[in-house]
């Protein structure tokens, strides 16, 4: 659907991206994440056809970027950062002349309108100015300009961000409803999002790519840190840690401190074996009582955190 | 290479912010103050039955008051960021330049409309020559989307309106003044100076001659001045 290869721009002598090459399929949610200047804004724009590639090349939908640059607009609908409308319009003003730009005919485009206000919850705020709303609002917005045309490719820059935690979940959800049929690509640098909402998740720091998979994958590819988190009542600390450390697969038993007579460990754990059953039945032999068994992955934003820090 | 529709759609929207910001009934407003003012103030001492200091001020006039209209065209899109929205719309950077300079063409246009009340009261007032005003329109509407693709010219260079309106008003200025002060130059290159004052192929219009020379000149610099806008947002990518 999309193919990026060997995609490299420079601002001067800064280079936002470097050699990026990805192939995107149709009816893909994907997330992309990256500190702040990473180049993922610059990436999007470059696939909306705002910027133009110092080199490398962009098709979607077999169209080259270069040489189509208007049909590949029409199949993609884009929200920059921050929804940045003519602050002077209203709102229905605005998805008018959107529509009309976007080629939609006379009768298609009151129904169209109509139905975006449902969607993206506008019915209140459509003779408001624009300069007039709030972050929120503007956002949904941007989103109804985004969607106007149905576009086979939705591509959004931070969709969410400035939005309280109810929009967040609202725009998620019509974003995976959309994400069904159509492909989505968001950026953002909220982990949470991406585990929520996407299938693919992009990690680039310094305009190269450092990751590229489910977050499932991404989690289980990067030497993973598995622990089981218990918390035992009626225990001695000493005797956890011999009842416990001989078991094979636990890398180390950690006290991590007793409040009220309850006791927390963490168990350190290579990845490979499952040893939860063994554990629970070491602990069963004894008298304590378990009031926590958990286990916990490395998350995302540790995975992130190595992957983009400072070298 | 155009879409027609999609150059009427960006005409049609850049014409309607004119109108719903109070920037166009103020210029509006300014605009008529002047051309007033300097015409009635001498037309009773003189007693001629014709419009011609009106249209000899135009030209100044004209080069303060259309990079007010223009300047926002470009900047302002620049300055708040829509301008990131507008181009990644289906339409070509051409057709947005040729759809902004349409909407400031007719804006001027729209400003010289009240000025035609002057015509009609000197017609009553006496016997009045329609050609010198008929071709004074015609030029002034040339000249005006000349100086128009000009500020649309300024306005891309820079996401701050005042230096926009202040690098158009020195470009119409100074096209408006070049043939004014010839005394300073060489023979030799007076001919070629004289050509290149817009003042000097408006007056000539503004007399009811209608010479090729001076339709192709206002024509070439109106597309010059779109080319180089163009040129100027096409790099921007």
């Amino acid at each position: 659907m999309i193919e990026i290869s060997d995609l490299t721009r420079y601002y001067g002598d800064l280079r936002a991206l470097d050699h990026i090459s990805l192939s995107i399929k149709r009816g893909e949610i994907l997330g992309l994440l990256g500190p702040n200047g990473a180049g993922k804004t610059t990436l999007l724009r470059i696939l909306t056809g705002y910027l133009a590639p110092t080199s490398g090349a962009v098709t979607a939908m077999g169209f080259s970027i270069d040489e189509k640059p208007l049909e590949i607009k029409k199949f993609i609908g884009y929200l920059p950062e921050e929804a940045p409308l003519y602050k002077d319009m209203l709102v229905y003003d605005y998805l008018n002349y959107v529509a009309a730009v976007r080629g939609i005919t006379r009768e298609r485009k009151t129904r169209r309108i109509r139905e975006l206000t449902d969607i993206c919850g506008l019915s209140e705020i459509m003779h408001r100015s624009i300069h007039e709303l709030s972050k929120g609002y503007k956002q949904r917005v941007g989103l109804a300009h985004a969607m106007m045309s149905d576009p086979e490719i939705l591509i959004l820059d931070e969709p969410t961000s400035g939005l309280d935690p109810n929009q967040i979940v609202e725009i998620r959800d019509i974003i995976k409803v959309i994400g069904k049929e159509k492909t989505v690509i968001l950026s953002t640098h909220i982990l949470s999002e991406v585990e929520a909402t996407c299938d693919r998740v992009v990690i680039i720091n310094k305009g190269r790519i450092v990751a590229d998979g489910s977050t499932a994958e991404l989690k289980q590819s990067s030497e993973l840190e598995y622990a089981l988190n218990i918390t035992l009542k009626g225990a001695e600390g000493q005797d956890v840690k011999t009842l416990l450390s001989p078991v094979e697969g636990i890398k180390e038993v950690r006290e991590l401190g007793a409040t009220n007579g309850e006791l927390a460990f963490r168990l350190v754990c290579d990845t490979a074996k499952d040893i939860r059953d063994e554990v629970y039945g070491k602990i069963k032999q004894r008298d304590w009582i378990l009031l926590e068994f958990t286990q916990e992955y490395k998350s995302l934003e540790k995975i992130f955190r190595e992957l983009t820090k400072e070298s | 290479m155009f879409m027609a529709g999609n150059v009427i759609n960006i005409f049609k929207k850049e014409l309607r912010t004119y109108f719903t910001t109070p920037i166009a009934y103020i210029v509006i407003a300014i605009f008529l103050v002047l051309t007033g003012w300097f015409f009635f103030s001498t037309f009773f001492l003189f007693g001629q039955t014709e419009l011609r200091s009106f249209f000899t001020l135009l030209p100044i006039i004209f080069s303060f008051v259309i990079p007010a209209v223009t300047m926002r065209l470009f900047s302002e899109e620049f300055n708040i960021g829509s301008y990131e929205i507008l181009v990644t719309l289906p339409v070509s950077l051409n057709e947005i330049v040729l759809g902004k300079f349409l909407a400031g063409t007719v804006f001027v246009a729209m400003m010289l409309v009240p000025t035609l009340s002057y015509a009609i009261c000197v017609g009553f007032l006496g016997q009045l020559d329609w050609g010198p005003v008929v071709g004074g329109y015609l030029g002034a509407l040339l000249l005006g989307a000349a100086f128009t693709a000009v500020g649309l010219f300024a306005s891309s260079l820079t996401k701050n309106q005042i230096i926009a309106f202040i690098i158009g008003m020195i470009v119409c200025f100074t096209l408006t003044m070049v043939d004014k002060v010839l005394f300073f130059l060489p023979e030799s290159m007076l001919g070629f100076f004289q050509f290149l004052g817009a003042d000097y192929h408006f007056q000539n219009t503004a007399k009811g001659i209608l010479d090729s020379r001076d339709i192709i000149y206002f024509l070439s610099a109106t597309f010059i001045a779109l080319y180089m806008a163009s040129l100027r947002i096409q790099e921007k990518q």
